[in-house]
């Protein structure tokens, strides 16, 4: 029992330290302990590979997030409106869910494959000019992604959120329904704040899914065309297996610790006073 | 009357936007399931939503035993059987380390639960590459690196977080007086565990059989690092099949592989309905 505890003390407390030990190093493949303190994250700063990575997990997190909360409250909404075989609706939001990122990734690389994908079947209906070729597209590559990302998370959120509305109380519906307001206003004036909690919850999954983001980047584009949807978490791969650049991989995975911290955080203390309100 | 017609209309807007929407999940499933069943000319000469003609499971079959590698042509067969391997001693394992710290923290309280819990629960948020490179340095020092016993040992650290959290709170939903009488009559540590905690477990633990299996089936990042290259999973032999095919692609192959590898998650979770949502509220902190 004890021994099981220290291990994993040991394991999350101690690699965790040992990693940020590294990252203020100038270890290539092995450690060495010679301490240059911050030089590897000024390197980072100045390493474009790093630097766009960065800047399209901003692009790819900000959509995927936003079209996954959208989605998913209106996918929930609709669940709600007691419709027949929600349960079959239920299965089919949520299956691409359990399936594995790289499942995720090849197949939505197949269906948007420009020569045999959506692009050639919707030219062989008559239409010679349609372009769909955004997987092969570095401006456009990013959105391929995010493509590919809600269809597997924004089940998740339906799920979430529509756990909530069931918890919403039967005779809200009813007054409001006494005094004429519209349904939407409803939802989003009186629903959309009780059901607050639960799109926190799902906002910190989503978020942390998007710093993780790993498997779908390397099955479906890996990473190209050219360094269109390169990751953060990818260049730490990169670096710590192929470039052997062991202390600036460590620094970007730091980062990548940094950005959960201050993405997860407020989103907890936000979470935090709404339930001490909603209690009190 | 108005309002009756104007209720129809948006009754019909409702499902409208259901069907689109099924319509969209359903829609790589079913070009995945098409195009395995052609042959690679039916491929080339047909749209991917196109029904296929003359379905045949050839590329299941070549897919499953001769896929290639580069140089290995042994199909997902090896990653399959490779992923089982390291699926199910994961799981077991990590569930019964979960169950049993879950009951220690709940009941037994000892110093320090607090501090261990709160760690816990950060852990399960922190990316992964923060831990990978001191976890290759000590596995290869113990000679565990590339080997399936330390993928298991790692599937079960990092199963520990999620473990931990949702046996706790199952527990700690338990009357406390039923711990409290078996204190009484004299019940030790692994007495109470396993003769009255287990017993009271199967809710949850079939909601952690299914959260573990998938999760650890679906993995691709540990799999790649730590399984070397006899073990790897069935997630990664797939990537190496479908992204680094020399020559020309047989995408009828890839795309019997990959339904093969989705194959055994969707069966769990088709199989198990309700308790796959449970295990997503209960587990959802995994991400």
């Amino acid at each position: 029992m004890l021994p099981a505890w220290i291990i994993v003390i040991g394991v999350f407390i101690g690699a965790m330290i040992w990693t940020f030990v590294i990252s203020m190093t100038n270890s290539r493949l092995i450690p060495i302990y010679k301490f240059n303190f911050f030089d590897q994250y000024v390197r980072l700063m100045g390493n474009d590979g790093w630097l766009v990575s960065v800047g399209n997990l901003v692009v790819f997190g900000v959509l995927f997030i936003a079209i996954c909360l959208v989605l998913g409250f209106l996918m929930a909404i609709m669940m709600d409106q007691k419709i027949r075989g929600e349960s079959l609706f239920r299965t089919i939001f949520l299956y691409p869910y359990a399936m594995s990122f790289v499942v995720t990734g090849l197949v939505w690389q197949w269906v948007l494959n420009p020569t045999f994908g959506i692009q050639a079947t919707v030219r062989g209906w008559g239409f010679d000019t349609f372009v769909f070729d955004w997987i092969v597209r570095p401006d456009r590559a990013i959105f391929v992604l995010v493509l590919a990302a809600v269809w597997q998370g924004s089940g998740l959120v339906m799920a979430i959120l529509l756990a909530g509305l069931r918890g919403v109380d039967e005779d809200l519906w009813k007054a409001t329904k006494v005094d004429g307001i519209a349904k939407w206003r409803v939802y989003t004036s009186i629903v959309l704040p009780i059901i607050a909690p639960m799109a926190a919850t799902a906002t910190v999954l989503l978020s942390v899914a998007v710093v993780k983001a790993y498997d779908l980047v390397v099955a479906l584009t890996g990473g190209g065309p050219g360094n269109a949807t390169e990751v953060p978490a990818k260049f730490v791969m990169e670096n710590l297996f192929e470039r052997q650049n062991v202390a600036l991989a460590n620094a970007g995975a730091i980062m990548m610790l940094a950005a959960v911290v201050i993405v997860a955080t407020p989103i907890y203390y936000a979470r935090r006073s709404m339930a001490q309100k909603a209690a009190g | 009357m108005a309002q009756r017609q104007e209720k129809n209309i948006a009754r019909f807007g409702v499902y409208a936007f259901l069907v689109i929407m099924a319509a969209f999940f359903l829609m790589p499933l079913y070009v995945m399931v098409a195009t395995s069943l052609k042959t690679m000319d039916e491929v080339r000469g047909s749209s991917i939503f196109a029904f296929p003609l003359r379905p045949t499971l050839e590329a299941w079959a070549t897919a499953w035993n001769s896929a290639c590698t580069g140089l290995t042509c042994a199909g997902v067969s090896v990653g399959f059987f490779n992923s089982l391997k390291i699926m199910i001693p994961s799981t077991f394992l990590s569930i019964m380390l979960g169950a049993v710290t879950g009951y220690a923290l709940s009941f037994w309280r000892p110093k320090g639960a607090g501090v261990i819990f709160a760690v816990l629960v950060v852990a399960a948020f922190i990316p992964y590459q923060v831990f990978i490179y001191p976890l290759v340095r000590v596995l290869s020092q113990v000679g565990l690196y590339n080997s399936l016993g330390g993928i298991i040992m790692v599937h079960v650290i990092f199963g520990l977080p999620i473990m931990v959290l949702m046996f706790r709170n199952y527990y700690a939903g338990l009357p406390r007086d039923l711990f409290s009488a078996a204190r009484v009559d004299g019940g030790g540590f692994w007495d109470i565990f396993f003769r009255l905690m287990l017993p009271l477990s199967p809710p949850i633990m079939i909601v952690a059989v299914i959260l573990q299996s998938t999760h650890i089936w679906n993995d691709f990042l540990f799999g790649l690092v730590f399984a070397g290259s006899d073990n790897r999973p069935m997630t990664v032999l797939l990537n190496n099949i479908v992204n680094t095919t020399q020559g020309e692609k047989a995408y009828n192959v890839d795309m019997a592989a990959t339904i093969l590898t989705a194959l055994v998650p969707l069966v769990i979770y088709l199989a198990s309905g309700r308790w796959f949502v449970r295990g997503i509220a209960a587990g959802a902190v995994k991400g």
